[in-house]
């Protein structure tokens, strides 16, 4: 196994830290911003050229009315609320583009058809069962705070994931069948599930984060899984050498860890409007925010898919901590070695219960 | 059928003030809450120029698009109106708004930003007209007494008049061509074209000259 190597995650860290940070500078220098003030360049709109009679305009007709404003105008305002500067803003016009047709779209063909993909997969492959059958004998894979962490991260995430879709696709999939009267409270209760839940979500994350982080460093064999697609896609058996973790584990360990901190950075931002960014700013937040849901969300599906009806054997090591001695041979070799060399199988055809470890 | 609209004649609003503090007196609009307010552009150079800005009531309104609860309704008389009773305050109206025209009573989520609330151009909300459960939520309903809104009434240098959209153009074109300027109706692009809903809808583009509704 590879020993913990912090130096490893360095770039990745500081890669992470600068997106964050060049996030709401480049929000804030949107095209067509206008500079409070003006700035001394070019008038902010036409018209603003002169304020003396024009031999254009003779007649009532030769008044223009419908000015176009192609950039967003900002002026200054006496009250204190700075976000009202703001006089037009033609960023809602992308964003209602975004949040009404690309959301939609892109959230309903990622979601059903990571929902499509698992059904074909599991009509032609079935659930990848343990070749040798079960051993009745155990090895203990995960601890009680193992589990503590990744079920409060779930349940977190589930609640997220759901109170999240209802917001976006309600309008479309609930109201119809609900009527507007039923649909506002239960997106109220929505809403407000979706903030508490973040909160077990988060610390479930980090604790996952610090947990699992040693075994999740990719190594060399990694490569040898990723060319093989772990063996998924082979109808015989095939399953090449991993550790603790395989690949595909890493991979989803990393989009979790990382995507879920990119939510939850970019979802307590929009709990706290207006208060590091402007109106652009916001906009972008929301997209980051709910493209990612749509990608995390169909992530998840996979994970949920595979820890349950699509592998045998799969569910115990989350469910009740231990997994079968075969299972471990054939999924995590490297990993079995190592607990076998710990004297750590435990014998017996009753699988260990609950407080047994 | 009247078409209500808004138009701010940037030539002669002096940021007075006024129509936001009749619109606050009338309403009794809560503190932290612009349902109108006036934003200076060019502040202290040449060309300088004030607009008074409230929820323009669009044609094919951005707020109404977005809204995760499909809670505003459009009158006869085309005022952009919503329910409270829906709303469930997710802000979502401020982001898509072209005018910043929505606004909340509290500042963050964390607890919720309370319902929206907008200009209703002095026209309430779904309750019975000048009911006391209307007038709590959304002010005084004046359309309903056949009267315009009191901050256009209340606009001494008549910069900002409010009512038909046809009756309202005249009066602007009539007094620009007067004084031979003007710097058009601020927002009317954005808000009351007719192509795809206007020119901040998407895939919508600003079109120089609209066809009258008349
Ligand atoms: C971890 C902390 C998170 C926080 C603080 C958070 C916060 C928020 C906030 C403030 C909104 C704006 C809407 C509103 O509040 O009414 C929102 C929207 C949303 N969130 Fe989260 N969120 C988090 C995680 C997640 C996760 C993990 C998912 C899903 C997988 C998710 C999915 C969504 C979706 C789908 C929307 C609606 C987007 C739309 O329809 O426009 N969120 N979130
Ligand atoms: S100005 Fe804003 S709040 Fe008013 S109708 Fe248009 S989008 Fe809606
Ligand atoms: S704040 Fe209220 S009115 Fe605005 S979009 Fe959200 S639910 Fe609709």
């Amino acid at each position: 196994m590879t020993p913990f190597a912090p130096a490893r995650l360095l770039p990745l860290v500081l890669l992470l830290t600068a997106l964050l940070f060049a996030l709401p500078a480049a929000a804030q220098s949107g095209p067509g911003a206008v500079a409070p003030g003006g700035g001394g360049g070019a008038p902010a709109q036409p018209g603003l050229e002169g304020q003396t009679p024009s031999p254009d305009v003779r007649s009532p007709a030769d008044v223009p009315l419908y000015i176009p404003h192609d950039g967003r105008v900002q002026g200054r305002i006496s009250i204190p609320d700075p976000a009202l500067a703001t006089l037009i803003q033609p960023g809602g016009r992308d964003w209602r583009g975004f949040r009404m047709d690309w959301l939609q779209w892109i959230g309903g063909v990622v979601i059903l058809g990571a929902l499509a993909a698992l059904a074909v997969f599991y009509f032609w492959r079935g659930p990848i069962t343990i070749e040798r059958g079960r051993a009745r004998r155990w090895v203990p894979r995960f601890n009680s705070i193992d589990r503590f962490a990744h079920w409060t991260t779930a349940l977190g995430f589930i609640a997220l994931m759901l109170s999240g879709l209802v917001l976006t696709f309600g309008r479309f999939v609930l109201i119809p069948i609900m009527g507007h009267g039923s649909f506002a409270p239960l997106a109220d209760w929505s809403k407000y599930l979706h903030m508490a839940s973040s909160v077990p979500f988060v610390l479930g994350l980090l604790l996952m984060l610090g947990l699992w982080i040693r075994d999740n460093i990719p190594t060399r064999a990694d490569l040898i899984w990723l060319r093989q697609a772990g063996g998924l896609f082979s109808r015989h058996s095939v399953h090449p050498e991993s550790g603790r973790f395989n690949a595909g584990q890493k991979g989803l360990f990393w989009l979790v860890v990382l995507g879920g901190l990119a939510m939850a950075l970019t979802g307590y931002l929009l709990m706290t409007p207006f208060y590091y960014t402007g109106i652009a700013g916001m906009q972008i937040i929301h997209i980051i925010h709910a493209l990612l849901a749509m990608v995390l969300t169909a992530v998840i599906f996979g994970h949920i898919y595979i820890g349950t009806v699509g592998m045998e054997g799969a569910f115990d090591a989350m469910g009740r901590g231990v997994v079968d001695e075969n299972w471990a041979i054939e999924h995590h070799k490297g990993w079995y070695d190592e607990q076998c060399r710990a004297g750590r199988i435990i014998p017996g055809d009753r699988m260990p219960q609950a407080g047994d470890d | 059928m009247a078409r209500m609209v808004f138009l701010c004649d940037g030539e002669r609003c002096i940021e007075c003030n006024a129509c936001v503090t009749a619109c606050k007196n009338e309403h009794e609009v809560p503190w932290g809450i612009n349902r109108r307010r006036v934003v200076t552009l060019n502040d202290g150079r040449p060309g300088e120029r004030s607009i008074s800005m409230a929820c323009m009531h669009c044609t094919d309104a951005p707020c109404a698009a977005v809204c995760p609860v499909d809670c505003f309704y459009r009158t006869d008389e085309g005022v952009v109106l919503h329910s409270k009773d829906l709303c469930i305050g997710c802000g979502y109206c401020f982001y898509a708004c072209p005018f910043g025209a929505p606004q909340y009573p509290r500042a963050t989520l964390f607890g919720s930003r309370g319902k929206m609330d907008k200009c209703t151009f002095c026209a309430g909300g779904p309750h019975a007209d000048n009911s006391p459960e209307e007038y709590a939520a959304y002010g005084t309903n004046r359309l309903a007494e056949g009267k315009l809104p009191l901050c256009a009434e209340m606009c001494s240098t008549r910069a900002l008049l409010a009512g038909d959209r046809d009756e309202v153009a005249d009066i602007y074109r009539e007094r620009s061509a007067r004084r031979g300027y003007g710097s058009g109706a601020w927002g009317w692009s954005v808000a009351y074209t007719a192509d795809r809903g206007g020119a901040y809808a998407p895939g919508g583009r600003a079109l120089e000259e609209p066809e009258r509704t008349s």
